[in-house]
């Protein structure tokens, strides 16, 4: 953080306040005019085959359902590693996310199969209401990082927020960042389906990147509008102003909603045109999705084979 | 005096009646040269998009009972009843026949319809059975629908060409994608209107007017469908369209115009079941 941020905000609720409170407003029919024109930009051939790939290694395989099982997170790790089994050439995935109960399983499969370099994340902090106490919040997180947890995804107390006890998020997020120190990545997941305005994602995109996170991740999944383009540019916004202030490159991780290569590549349009092309890596841009993946590969079989494929030639998750 | 108010003639894809996502339309005349509409130009992401509202509606459809498809095929021919008039007349205004041919044709389309309504739920007591097995095996066989099919309806009488091709194919439980006529698109619009308001669920019929030679090539070699019905093709296509329909080893026929239980069975797959008993 740079001093004059850093004399400017000490971390109490007041001049969190004063911060958040003065922040230009989201112009939103601009924000969503500007990302409706940035969907339309037309990306073929040469070009879409390398969005395709760098889409795929900027995938975070998820599975969040409770009827997850050991066996279904390990044919996801196999996935993860390689794609597509029938094409050496697609890149692996930019990592697995996962419940907290199944890191450990995760990591230890990855391991085995030569996926030493696909981190695990793990949603921690009571995922995805948030709705437990800090204490167990906590517990939660490093029980999480004990069991090989490389990236922490957690959620903000959306309730807290939304009644304006920003000092209350700050501490949050500030208590758990110290916790992941430099063994765990910290993305923050604002669930900008319950935050109401665009105002309200831009003050919670500032609040995370002001408490130590390295990524800010819109959704949880499990609350619909997820990821919509308009949302993700205003985050990237934040974190392109935020780098500008600081000097420190915040990533972002779109979540929910994404199924398809079209909304992948749309994504892809908007980072370059927000932060620019520096972003363009798995280490500052992630898309947290399950099926996407599926629908990459069958549009990377048409590009190589001319014709349109089919569900039965990528595996059933 | 007062201004017409024209039908836009659009695609009919996952239940809705989108433009063609290229953009594109062309320009329809009657045998006389007199405009009558801009039906969409599909493109072959149209397409893209039709198989998978049919994929994703064969679920649903395939696993509905008999009894159920049998109902709403009827119902088709009930609201089909209700439209004639507008049917008579498009099919005069293209075919350029008269009103006694084109309302006969009408009758036929909708007592077909009625035809294969009747059969969806025969279609496994008589092509299914138990077979006589040498041990303890209680073994049977039934006919399955085999996924989304292409249909490329015949095009000699536009209306009961389409019921030819497609009411065989939804009756069993397939989903279906039909490329219409370049020249005769009308009655294939307005039976996607009496498929929408017939219970039918979204996306079991899909509707793509325009260029067949555009179009053709990119069904033919599309991973997802599983048979097509080429009896409205350019026979000069028939070696092409099975060359690239080998990959997936899709089912491709042409079909005489007699309605048959066989027109049913040409797009199942038979489905063996051994199972022990007495032990």
């Amino acid at each position: 953080m740079s001093e004059s941020l850093g004399k400017l905000i000490d971390g109490s609720e007041s001049s969190l306040r004063a911060f958040l409170d003065n922040l230009p407003g989201v112009d939103k029919v601009g924000a969503e005019g500007r990302a409706a024109m940035l969907g339309t930009r037309s990306i073929k051939t040469t070009s879409k085959a390398r969005a395709i790939d760098l889409a795929i290694s900027m995938v975070d395989l998820t599975t969040l359902e409770g009827a997850d099982t050991p066996g279904k997170v390990r044919s996801l790790c196999a996935k993860a590693l390689r794609p597509d089994p029938t094409d050496l050439t697609v890149p692996h995935v930019g990592a697995i996310c996962v419940y907290n109960d199944m890191v450990k399983i995760a990591r230890d499969y990855l391991d085995s199969i030569g996926g030493q370099s696909i981190p695990v994340a793990a949603v921690s902090t009571a995922f995805p209401s948030g709705r437990a106490s800090m204490e167990v919040k906590l517990r939660d997180t490093q029980d999480a990082i004990e069991s090989g947890a490389s990236e922490i995804d957690m959620v903000i107390d959306r309730g807290a927020f939304l009644s304006g006890k920003f000092g209350l998020v700050f501490d949050e997020i500030r208590e758990i960042k110290a916790l992941c120190g430099e063994t765990a990545h910290l993305k923050v997941i604002l669930e900008t389906g319950e935050l109401a305005t665009y105002d309200n994602v831009r003050k919670a995109s500032y609040l995370a990147m002001l408490a130590g996170a390295d990524f800010i991740k819109t959704s949880t999944g499990k609350v619909a509008p997820a990821a919509t383009p308009p949302v993700v540019l205003v985050m990237l916004e934040a974190v392109r102003d935020f780098f500008s202030l600081t000097g420190k490159r915040i990533g972002v991780k779109p979540a929910g909603g994404i199924r398809t290569t079209k909304d992948a590549i749309k994504q892809l349009v908007l980072v370059n045109e927000t932060t620019g092309p520096e972003w363009l890596t798995p280490k500052l841009f992630r898309i947290g999705a399950s099926a996407l993946l599926n629908d990459l590969l069958m549009q990377r079989m048409k590009l190589r084979n001319g014709r349109y494929s089919s569900a039965n030639y990528v595996t059933v998750d | 005096m007062r201004v017409d108010v024209m039908k836009t003639y659009k695609l009919y894809i996952g239940g809705a009646f989108p433009r063609s996502e290229s953009g594109r339309s062309y320009e329809l005349k009657d045998k006389k040269g007199n405009f009558i509409a801009n039906p969409a130009l599909a493109s072959r992401k149209d397409l893209r998009d039709a198989v998978v509202a049919a994929k994703s509606a064969f679920s649903g459809w395939s696993h509905a009972t008999a009894f159920n498809r049998g109902q709403i095929l009827y119902r088709m021919a009930e609201m089909l009843e209700g439209r004639t008039e507008q049917f008579v007349a498009e099919i005069k205004a293209l075919e350029g026949v008269s009103d006694s041919v084109a309302r006969k044709q009408v009758q036929d389309a909708i007592d077909l319809w009625v035809w294969y309504a009747g059969w969806t739920d025969k279609i496994s007591t008589t092509s299914g059975g138990t077979n006589p097995i040498a041990g303890p095996y209680y073994n049977f066989t039934i006919p399955e629908p085999l996924g989304v099919i292409g249909v490329i309806a015949d095009e000699k009488e536009s209306l009961l060409g389409l019921t030819r091709g497609l009411a065989p194919v939804i009756a069993s439980g397939n989903t279906a994608v039909l490329i219409a006529s370049e020249k005769l698109p009308l009655s294939a619009i307005s039976l996607a209107e009496v498929m929408a308001t017939s219970d039918l669920p979204a996306g079991v019929v899909n509707i793509l007017t325009g260029s067949k030679s555009e179009l053709i090539p990119w069904l033919a070699s599309h991973m997802e469908i599983d048979g097509i019905d080429i009896s409205g093709a350019d026979k000069k296509l028939d070696g092409e369209i099975k060359r690239a329909g080998t990959e997936n080893l899709k089912r491709i026929y042409r079909f005489e115009k007699d309605a048959s239980l066989k027109r049913i069975l040409s797009f199942m797959e038979y489905k063996t079941v051994w199972h022990p008993i007495g032990i």
